[in-house]
């Protein structure tokens, strides 16, 4: 009776409470963490097998057939693997430490997902600083993979660490640089906004808003031919090398849900996010972000993997300089002709992005073939 | 104009990579799909016709391994050497045939079978009959054209056996 009566007072409570009372959002906060979490874990899984088979293909090979059809439980089997095996932690490693690293860079990536619409106001929390919110929230899991390197104990896992701490930093710049032609296009930060925005896909109108962002992507999820913060070749896995079992899923997987994340990132900013003739908008999302990480498997068979110097010339000789410029041309677009026909503004856009990296291409050089030691 | 230092050479790498997506992978499935080795193989086993062979012991002498080892005694009654025993450690074998090459009276073979793989040391170890011709236990057409004329023909990758499971 008791409690009866409490659920009566509730509902009548509930009643007289304002709209804006957050008890409101808990529902929406409970379906959507759930959707994000699913859909990030299926994801994953659907990339691993994706990127597995696809790259195998690119080389003539199968790749894994074996486990179900076509190879669809390989992933499953992996991770059910990996979970039985034994979880080792260095004897001389600072172990709360190495404990909260795979913590510290999986969460972020999920985090991610809060800000990123699947149809149109479909989103945990539609942030009107979005884009500065992903921004900042990916940058954290740089200090997770610092914390296992820092945490292994092991020269190798300090080494990759300190490579990945010196890429992020160096590839934030153009990174950020050209989101910021998308949101003077937009006129928002906002996720959904910067879609709703999004007539013509902002590829068209900032290709080389697009590369850079794309290229600037890959480097700071370590894709390949960025991938030399765990480079096996080198410094045997970078900062994984002293993990195993549960905590190297957790690595492995927050990669894949970092490439996850830049594919919804780039699909939201540049490729028109949900938005798509025919087919709903969710299924739109997820076949775009497919594409764009295809795009990066492609990338990834297809270049080899580049040295350090190389990467930080990169970022700092040939994408900033140009993210720069992009930034500029972008606003005295936007200031002096917003109401431009749309397909003149793509045609200057392209032509301009051809100019450039080809002057850009002229320039880059590394060192002269010089090494100072 | 040279456009190799202006990512002509990048955009080359991934025609070929996308061009070998559509192309037929040349995995062969081990258990599942066998390739017809070359009629000429050199398998790591030796075939041996003990009725062709006088016990000369010619393969003994050129096997540069040492791993034949051939022990014969007098026949008096039929004028000829019986072979009493041979035996072929092809652990140490390096298929290098020199043993078939020799032979002056044709009785020895390369094997075509190629799975030999044993768990002991002891185990690939031939001795008399177990270096007997059978179904199993092909001789290859290695310095015999006319037993490699029976054998099937060697498959290649370019015909593409490989796709069907």
């Amino acid at each position: 009776m008791a409690i009866a009566n409490f659920g009566l007072n509730t509902l009548e409570h509930l009643a007289t409470l304002p709209p804006d009372w957050p008890g409101g959002f808990w529902w929406h906060w409970l379906v959507f963490t759930v959707i994000i979490i699913a859909f990030v874990l299926a994801l994953v899984m659907g990339f691993i097998w994706i990127e597995r088979r696809g790259m195998a293909r690119m080389q003539a090979r199968l790749g894994p057939n074996r486990a179900g059809p076509f190879g669809l439980l390989q992933p499953v089997a992996d991770a059910i693997k990996v979970l039985l095996k034994e979880d080792i932690i260095p004897a001389r490693g600072d172990k709360i430490v190495h404990w909260l690293a795979p913590v510290v860079v999986f969460v972020p990536a999920l985090m991610i997902f809060a800000v990123v619409p699947f149809q149109n106001g479909a989103l945990l929390a539609d942030l009107n600083i979005g884009i500065l919110y992903v921004v900042a929230i990916s940058s954290v899991a740089t200090l997770g993979v610092f914390m296992a390197g820092w945490g292994s104990n092991n020269k190798y896992s300090l080494l990759g660490a300190m490579r990945n701490v010196a890429a992020v930093v160096s590839y934030e710049v153009p990174l950020v640089l050209s989101i910021v032609g998308v949101v003077m296009i937009a006129g928002s930060l906002s996720m959904n906004q910067i879609v709703l925005a999004q007539n013509i896909p902002f590829i068209l109108l900032q290709p080389l808003g697009f590369l850079i962002f794309f290229i600037g992507g890959c480097a700071e999820i370590n894709r390949s031919p960025f991938d030399l913060f765990e480079a096996d070749s080198e410094i045997v896995a970078g900062f994984h090398t002293e993990y195993s079992g549960m905590k190297f899923a957790m690595f492995y997987l927050a990669e894949y849900a970092e490439a996850l994340a830049i594919s919804a990132i780039i699909t939201t900013l540049f490729l028109g996010g949900w938005r798509g003739p025919l087919l709903a908008p969710w299924l739109w999302f997820v076949i775009k972000t497919i594409a764009v990480f295809f795009v990066m498997i492609w990338t990834r068979t297809t270049l080899p993997r580049i040295r350090i110097d190389q990467l930080m010339a990169l970022a700092w000789k040939f994408l900033f300089p140009l993210a720069l410029i992009n930034l500029f041309i972008t606003a005295i677009e936007v200031l002096a002709w917003p109401e431009a026909l749309p397909w003149t503004m793509i045609l200057v856009n392209i032509a301009i992005m051809a100019v450039l990296v080809l002057l850009w291409s002229k320039f880059f050089k590394l060192g002269w073939g010089r090494v100072a030691v | 104009m040279q456009f190799e230092r202006y990512g002509k050479g990048i955009a080359k790498g991934l025609r070929v990579t996308i061009t070998h997506l559509l192309r037929h992978p040349v995995t062969v499935q081990y258990p599942e799909q066998r390739l017809n080795t070359s009629r000429r193989i050199r398998g790591n086993e030796l075939i041996w016709d003990n009725i062709k062979c006088t016990g000369c012991g010619t393969c003994a002498k050129t096997c540069p391994q040492g791993a034949i080892e051939i022990i014969t005694s007098v026949n008096l009654e039929e004028n000829k050497y019986t072979v009493e025993e041979i035996e072929v450690d092809t652990g140490y074998c390096i298929q290098c045939g020199l043993c078939v090459e020799a032979c002056p009276y044709a009785a020895l073979f390369m094997g075509y079978a190629y799975e030999r793989a044993q768990y002991r040391r002891d185990d690939v170890v031939q001795t008399n009959e177990g270096l007997l011709p059978s179904a199993e236990r092909r001789p290859s057409g290695y310095m015999y054209p006319e037993i490699a004329k029976e054998l099937p023909r060697q498959t290649l990758l370019v015909e593409r056996i490989t796709e069907e499971k």
